[in-house]
């Protein structure tokens, strides 16, 4: 399976593609949403890791930009924050809301479930 | 008595003055005080003076009707007396006019003139004929006075000199009070006699005492050297001196205030008769005057009296309720200051745990992927992941990391306001629920626990899951406070303002007074080094006022510790927010 993650935190978004590679999914990074945007073409990816706040524009904002391109993607939202507004909208859009920290164990897991529905 | 007293000593007396600490506004026993007094001096100074002149007006009023009334009675007495006399002289007058000299002497003639007076005018007792050297020529009466001479007397020179004499009244050799009365007539040949008749004093006696005077007052004559004329009550036997002295001479009837030789007041009404030795003296005694007066004043202080008890408790009465509302008032204001004060220090507080915990999560995930990926690498050499002190290293990262990452979350979780899901609750199996959980503890160390909720007790719309934390967490916080053998008590009621009310009540260690007003802050804990990381109640309090609720503490240190929460019956969910997430 194909993930793409985007997240501001290079250190973070780096390393956590890294990890996801060795546990046996394929993980593109970017930092910048407007990239991501370039690099979803219909059918490229199965899955996105979004981050909630980013410069420039939003995850949730993304996310919906992203479905408009490939339907079909399945999103999971993660963020170091946790206001309300968030959380409510993010729970109602996507799949999965996780906060930060969290195991790498639980995300694989929640990826690992999307791709067999 | 002095629980009497106590109980109906408002509570204002006391503020600022026992062990409390709560502030006091103001000086209300000041304001008490000051509040009494004003309302006690304006309304009964006004009223004081009122009556302080009032009976002034009265008093005066009565002293000078009763003057006015004693100059009338002396006036009136001094013409009759006056009248009186006049006409014994006009009755001499009269046969003057009627009888010749030569007429007039003879025994037989007098004798019968004699007789026609006493019975047309009565009080005469003799009559006499006086020539012009004073030799009395012709006598009719009781006794043989022909011839006597009067010459060389007083009253003859006197009567010769005016015309006519009216004498005291003396008791002459007859021992019986009398006076005469005399008129000097003119004959045709120039030379003149004299008619003299004498009077007894029972008609004056009888004029005065005819008076109608009240018990206490007299009435007499008194000739110009002060003896006294007629007989009198009090003052004197007559023909003694009037013991008070006589008054100056006045043309007209008048009447002085003077004192008894008791020293008592007393109303002298005195007239000078003219034309005659006497001085009509009329006695009216002090009491007797102001009786009136008296039964008035008295009727007025009592007036006066109850009216001030009545305003005194009235302004008593009005001053306490309403300092006493006042106290109320600020007291119920500043609770509720202290109140809003707290609350929103705490939502200042979690607002800023949250900011903290925001930032901290994102290079908290930094860390942790990134010691996550070097665990990884290190699995998959194998010079690394047989080197146990390398990978516990990691581990020890990794789990911090988890550690930091707990306490972020549950700050997060004090401070979101996430929307509840309400459902309707019986509230006896979310307590039995939550018991549950701590069964195997309670039995473990003998911790024996009550619930007290009432049959009765209503349905409540609320998010079940919040409930059933705000209850975790307070029996949880109970058991840690508790000894083994320890008592604890969850009582449930409903209130009269339509809320609910949970109490969860321990035996345990109890709070500082000072520590319960930081209990409920973010990482305040007693617990120390034992664990536990003070968020355990923040996050309460968050969740109660998430319902809508209100959560507060009672503690006696040693004794034990109560929570009250207090919990809306339902609460509205917010439509514009649309459904509950799923």
């Amino acid at each position: 399976m194909k993930v793409l993650l985007v997240d501001d935190e290079k250190k973070f978004v780096s390393a956590l593609a890294q990890r996801l590679s060795l546990r046996g999914i394929e993980a593109d990074w970017v930092t910048d949403p407007t990239e991501a945007l370039e690099r979803v073409t219909p059918g490229k990816y199965e899955a996105a890791v979004l981050d909630v706040k980013m410069p420039g524009m939003d995850g949730i904002e993304l996310r919906r930009r992203l479905a408009k391109i490939d339907p079909t993607m399945k999103f999971i939202l993660v963020t170091g924050h946790g206001s309300d507004r968030d959380y409510d909208v993010g729970m109602k859009e996507v799949s999965y809301y996780i906060i930060k920290p969290f195991k790498i164990e639980d995300l694989v897991d929640k990826l690992r479930g999307l791709s067999g529905q | 008595m002095r629980r009497l007293l106590f109980r109906f000593s408002p509570q204002f007396l006391d503020a600022g003055s026992g062990g409390e600490s709560r502030t006091v506004l103001f000086n209300y026993r000041r304001i008490w005080l000051v509040s009494v007094l004003l309302l006690l001096a304006v309304s009964i100074l006004p009223m004081g003076l009122l009556v302080i002149i009032s009976s002034q007006l009265a008093r005066e009023a009565i002293g000078s009707e009763n003057r006015l009334r004693a100059v009338r009675l002396t006036s009136n007495t001094r013409r009759t007396i006056s009248f009186f006399l006049e006409e014994r002289l006009d009755a001499l007058r009269f046969i003057a006019r009627q009888e010749s000299f030569r007429g007039l002497n003879s025994e037989l003639q007098l004798a019968y003139l004699l007789r026609d007076l006493q019975m047309g005018f009565g009080g005469f007792v003799d009559l006499g004929l006086i020539n012009a050297d004073g030799l009395q020529v012709r006598y009719a009466g009781p006794f043989d006075l022909t011839g006597k001479n009067y010459g060389g007397q007083e009253w003859f020179r006197v009567c010769v000199e005016k015309g006519f004499f009216i004498s005291d009244i003396f008791l002459g050799f007859r021992q019986i009070p009398h006076m005469i009365i005399a008129l000097k007539v003119p004959k045709k040949d120039g030379s003149f006699y004299l008619l003299r008749a004498t009077l007894d004093t029972r008609k004056i006696i009888r004029i005065l005492s005819s008076l109608e005077l009240s018990e206490g007052s007299d009435a007499f004559l008194c000739n110009r050297e002060g003896l006294i004329q007629t007989p009198s009550k009090y003052y004197g036997n007559v023909l003694q001196r009037f013991e008070l002295g006589l008054p100056g001479y006045s043309p007209r009837s008048r009447v002085i205030e003077a004192r008894d030789r008791k020293g008592k007041p007393i109303l002298i009404g005195y007239a000078y008769i003219k034309d005659s030795p006497y001085v009509l003296i009329l006695v009216k005694r002090g009491e007797e005057i102001m009786k009136g007066w008296f039964s008035l004043r008295t009727k007025i202080n009592w007036i006066f009296f109850l009216s001030i008890i009545t305003v005194c408790v009235v302004v008593l009465g009005i001053s306490t309720f309403m300092v006493n509302r006042v106290y109320e008032n600020d007291q119920a204001r500043l609770r509720a200051m202290e109140r809003l004060e707290a609350s929103s220090r705490l939502i200042s507080i979690g607002r800023l745990a949250a900011g903290v915990a925001h930032e901290i999560n994102n290079p908290l995930a930094i860390i942790s992927e990134n010691a996550g990926l070097m665990k990884d690498l290190f699995t998959l050499k194998k010079e690394y992941r047989e080197d146990p002190q390398l990978m516990g290293l990691v581990d020890d990262v990794l789990e911090s990391v988890e550690r930091c990452g707990e306490i972020t979350k549950q700050l997060l979780g004090f401070a979101r306001h996430v929307e509840a899901r309400v459902t309707p609750i019986r509230l006896e199996e979310v307590v039995a629920e939550v018991i549950s959980f701590l069964k195997k503890e309670a039995s473990y160390r003998k911790i024996e626990i009550q619930t007290d909720i009432p049959s009765d007790f209503p349905v409540v719309f609320l998010d079940r899951g919040k409930l059933q934390q705000i209850l975790l967490n307070l029996v949880n916080n109970a058991f840690q406070a508790m000894d083994d053998g320890g008592r604890l008590q969850i009582k449930a009621r409903e209130r009269s303002d339509g809320r609910v009310e949970i109490e969860v009540r321990d035996t345990g260690c109890g709070i500082s007074e000072e520590d319960q007003k930081k209990i409920f802050e973010p990482f305040f804990t007693t617990k120390g080094t034992k664990g536990g990381t003070g968020l355990g109640l923040s996050i309460t309090y968050g969740l109660v006022q998430k319902l809508k609720g209100d959560i507060k503490v009672r503690s006696a240190l040693g004794k034990g510790t109560t929570f009250t929460v207090v919990l809306p019956l339902k609460i509205e969910r917010k439509e514009d927010e649309g459904p509950a997430c799923g």
